[in-house]
């Protein structure tokens, strides 16, 4: 390296050590300046508070928050435990129990095969959403709710009890913006390895 | 006499009192200097915080460190908080107060030597801290001991400096005395700005305020001097912090910003109750605003570094005090010769 370092981009500065001026080193109209700053800002507009329970903050439209598993539109459980929610996970927090359907269980569950155990250590989770680009059944999907926090380690291993969202069409949790036409659409598209 | 222990027990509840809503008051000039909110849950504007701030400094466990000198160890925050109680009754908090037959003299005490009370409470108090620190046998508390202690012995010096040239000013170490004087004239700190800004300077370092608040220097020291403390001994040392804020600012009003004077103000044809509660009115708005000068600076500036600390206290405000002091005196040695 025989030619002086170029600037990578327009923000580098010239730094000197000059010795300081008289008015400096008395260093109280700095400190004056300073206090200026801080009264001013005293008086704005307090914009940095989201006051949480009552106001949320904006989040973004494809938040990945806590996973719900989806009942398909009667009511029945969408996932058949093929497990490959659990392969993809990069932080093995996935676990699943197969199990066969019996008969007169057909309201409950869609296909033959069912999880009777589903869990997600959501300590483990880091939320990437693989598991939802992973599933063949459209079962499984990051939502923007949260999880809520707890004082003790056990309480963060979610069933199914937690993940399985309501039968009620009331209460049914929606995932239209992670589930947009466009995804639906790139699902479709049996080319890319990741839909195989 | 009776009195005089009523005016003492009302002085006690008021400065308790007063240091209770700073604490409410430092969070709140904190946030909003930060452009937040600040503590808002506990009541209307959050202005029952104080109590429950002291609420959960009751419930907390009350931790001894094993190898603590217990004595110490317990003596620490006593001191403290004793010392910085004992200050406020030598200051002037009004004039005389009438009702009818009853007077009633708004100062518990004036001794002549008050500015010197003042000087001794807190140089005691600094023992509250270095005791605390040296008892609960930790390194970091420790440090902060030594730390408050040096700071304490350079920075009072540099405050007795500050405060000699006023008394050659005044010629009295009376409160009472200092304040009759700036009735009737200007206030003090006309006479002597050089003065007052070295004794506010020294005020931040003695009540271990930002930028000088090396003694806890949570960055650094964990907590300082009360690493080891917690439950109510650590809300003593807490609340004398406030309490010492509280009666340095009720000095800084009283020795240079005329005390209960209420400046352009004339007393002719109003009851003398009124006027006495007016001027009293009047000084703790005075303390108010030092309060939150404290406030303002501690959330504007860094904190000092150690040898910064030192550089300013010896190389810096003492050779400044002196210079003030030889002004001081030569102008009123020099006065009647050139007034003549």
């Amino acid at each position: 390296m025989s030619t002086a370092m170029q600037p990578l981009t327009q923000r580098s500065r010239q730094v000197s050590n000059k010795k300081m001026s008289l008015m400096e080193r008395i260093y109280l109209p700095a400190i004056a300046k300073g206090m200026m700053i801080t009264l001013k800002h005293f008086f704005t507009v307090k914009a940095a508070t989201v006051k949480y329970p009552e106001e949320l903050r904006p989040m973004s439209k494809v938040y990945r928050g806590m996973h719900v598993l989806k009942r398909d539109d009667q009511g029945r459980e969408r996932c058949t435990a093929c497990g490959l929610c659990a392969v993809a996970c990069p932080a093995e927090a996935i676990t699943m129990v197969a199990d066969e359907r019996k008969k007169g269980e057909e309201k409950l569950y869609r296909e033959e095969k069912y999880a009777s155990i589903y869990e997600i250590n959501m300590l483990r989770c880091i939320f990437c959403g693989d598991c939802e680009d992973a599933c063949p059944k459209e079962a499984i999907f990051l939502t923007d709710r949260l999880v809520p926090t707890d004082y003790q380690r056990r309480p963060f291993v979610y069933g199914k009890e937690w993940l399985v969202e309501p039968l009620d069409p009331s209460l049914r949790v929606d995932v239209s913006k992670r589930q947009t036409p466009e995804v639906l659409k790139f699902k479709e598209q049996r080319q890319y390895s990741h839909n195989r | 006499m009776i009195t005089v222990f009523i005016f003492l027990a009302v002085l006690l509840l008021i400065t308790l009192g007063v240091a209770a809503y700073e604490t409410y008051m430092e969070r709140k000039v904190a946030a909003f200097m930060q452009d937040r909110i600040g503590p808002d849950r506990a009541g209307p504007f959050g202005i029952l915080q104080p109590l429950a701030d002291g609420g959960k400094m009751f419930m907390k466990e009350d931790f001894v460190p094993a190898n603590a000198n217990r004595w110490l160890y317990f003596l620490g925050p006593a001191i403290a908080m004793t010392t910085a109680l004992l200050t406020g009754v030598v200051i002037p908090w009004g004039g005389t107060l009438t009702i009818g037959d009853f007077t009633m003299n708004m100062q518990a005490a004036d001794p002549e030597i008050g500015i010197l009370y003042v000087f001794a409470m807190v140089s005691i108090g600094v023992y509250g801290i270095m005791l605390g620190g040296w008892a609960s046998n930790n390194k970091f508390a420790l440090l902060g001991a030594i730390r408050a202690a040096s700071q304490m012995v350079s920075y009072e010096l540099a405050m007795g400096l500050s405060i000699v040239a006023l008394v050659l000013h005044t010629g009295t170490l009376s409160l009472g005395g200092i304040v009759d004087q700036q009735l009737d004239g200007l206030w003090n700190v006309v006479y002597q700005p050089l003065g007052f800004l070295l004794f506010i300077v020294c005020a931040f370092a003695e009540c271990n305020r930002a930028p000088f608040d090396l003694a806890e220097c949570e960055t650094e020291l964990v907590g300082g001097y009360h690493t080891e403390f917690s439950s109510m001994k650590l809300g003593f040392y807490l609340f004398a912090e406030y309490v010492n804020m509280f009666i340095s600012s009720a000095v800084m009003a009283t020795l240079f910003f005329g005390g209960y004077d209420i400046p352009f103000f004339d007393q002719a044809g109003r009851t003398e109750w009124w006027v006495t509660a007016l001027g009293t009115g009047m000084f703790f708005g005075k303390i108010v605003f030092f309060i939150f000068v404290f406030m303002w600076i501690r959330w504007t500036l860094p904190r000092f570094r150690y040898d910064q600390l030192m550089n300013l206290g010896w190389k810096k405000l003492i050779p400044l005090a002196i210079l003030n002091i030889l002004l001081t005196g030569g102008w009123y040695h020099l006065k009647p010769y050139i007034f003549k």
